[in-house]
């Protein structure tokens, strides 16, 4: 089993080395399909090299790589960090439109951003330390 | 603090949300957010996602979202100033003097909110926020995924190979503060601001470790 950690939630999923999963889980964690023409989201296609897709499993390391994004693993592989490429955050950024996030209060209640939209809003950040 | 500012604008048209940015989890914020028993959204950000989201490199820092969810002022110190770099060490004191410039500051700061809560005042052009904004950098990305697995280990017990994945992060993206902060030794008072945060914090010089936004009586 991997930990695959994400932008948009944490997956543990069966895989092997090299982060190696099942189509319906590279599908569960990332949101890209596979199809004969590669990996698919939406109308957007990129192919997979036959390395990547051999013996019926996705090696999602380096799909996610040749996305451009970051990827990290520990020393063992058991837990994978998935991230998201600089330039595709700060277009996300300068595009003004606030970042969305849920996040729960210490009752465990989750809260979305944009549920505010009509309100202004005051972001801030603290923390204890 | 932000509760005060809360009640003094009293309006449905506004809203806080103050993100405690805890990688150590929850129960580091209970305490404080249990004493100021505020009636505005307080949310525990584990992962510091929305530091990565919007670019922010400390804390408090904040950002002015407006009613269409267009962030009009980009990420800034919220009403910190730089007078504690002055304090006595040993009884961690500030001069009177500079005890009340910090509060002139925080107040001007709030001032300034509600300004923009009553009138639109200070909000900034969209090309203005643009010029603003954190630039993220590749170094950068790769350091978040680093923090990521970083403190995803560390609440998993897995503190040694932990720290490798923490200085990492915080190699590839020196100028966070939060990332630092999250490894750095801590004092008797759970801050993490021992001997290293201050060298750190000396190494500055003349640049602020709280950039004062760009507003009236700041």
């Amino acid at each position: 089993m991997a930990e695959i950690l994400t932008d948009w939630g944490e997956f543990k999923v069966s895989a092997e080395p090299g982060l190696r999963v099942s189509p319906a889980d590279a599908e569960k964690v990332s949101g890209w399909i596979l199809k004969p023409e590669g990996m698919c989201r939406d109308e957007l296609c990129v192919p997979l090299s036959t390395d990547a897709r051999r013996g019926g499993k996705i090696d999602l390391a380096a799909f996610w790589q040749t996305l451009g994004n970051p990827v990290l693993s520990d020393q063992s592989g058991d837990v994978w960090v998935l991230g998201t490429a600089a330039e595709s955050r700060a277009d996300a950024l300068a595009g003004l439109d606030a970042p969305d996030f849920t996040l729960p209060d210490l009752a465990g209640v989750p809260h979305r951003l944009s549920d505010l939209r009509g309100k202004k809003v005051f972001l801030t950040t603290w923390a204890s330390w | 603090m932000w509760q005060e500012l809360f009640d003094s604008l009293n309006t449905e048209n506004f809203a806080i949300v103050a993100v405690a940015e805890e990688s150590l989890g929850a129960e580091q914020a209970r305490p404080w957010i249990e004493q100021a028993n505020t009636t505005y959204w307080n949310l525990i950000d584990v992962d510091h996602r929305v530091a990565a989201l919007y670019g922010m490199v400390n804390v408090p820092q904040c950002v002015w979202i407006d009613e269409a969810g267009h962030i009009v002022r980009p990420p800034e110190v919220a009403g910190s100033t730089d007078h504690f770099r002055r304090m006595d060490p040993a009884t961690r004191t500030l001069a009177p003097e500079d005890m009340a410039a910090r509060l002139a500051t925080r107040e001007a700061y709030m001032q300034a909110v509600r300004d923009w809560v009553r009138t639109g005042k200070h909000a900034l052009a969209a090309d203005s926020v643009q010029e603003k904004l954190p630039r993220i950098t590749p170094e950068i990305a790769l350091a978040d995924a680093n923090f990521r697995l970083g403190i995803w280990l560390r609440r998993h017990g897995r503190e040694t190979e932990a720290a490798g994945f923490l200085a990492e992060a915080s190699r590839l993206h020196p100028a966070s503060w939060n990332i630092f902060r999250q490894a750095a030794e801590k004092n008797e008072t759970g801050l993490a601001a021992g001997p290293e945060f201050w060298e750190r914090v000396q190494a500055l010089g003349d640049r602020p470790y709280y950039e004062p936004p760009d507003l009236p009586g700041l």
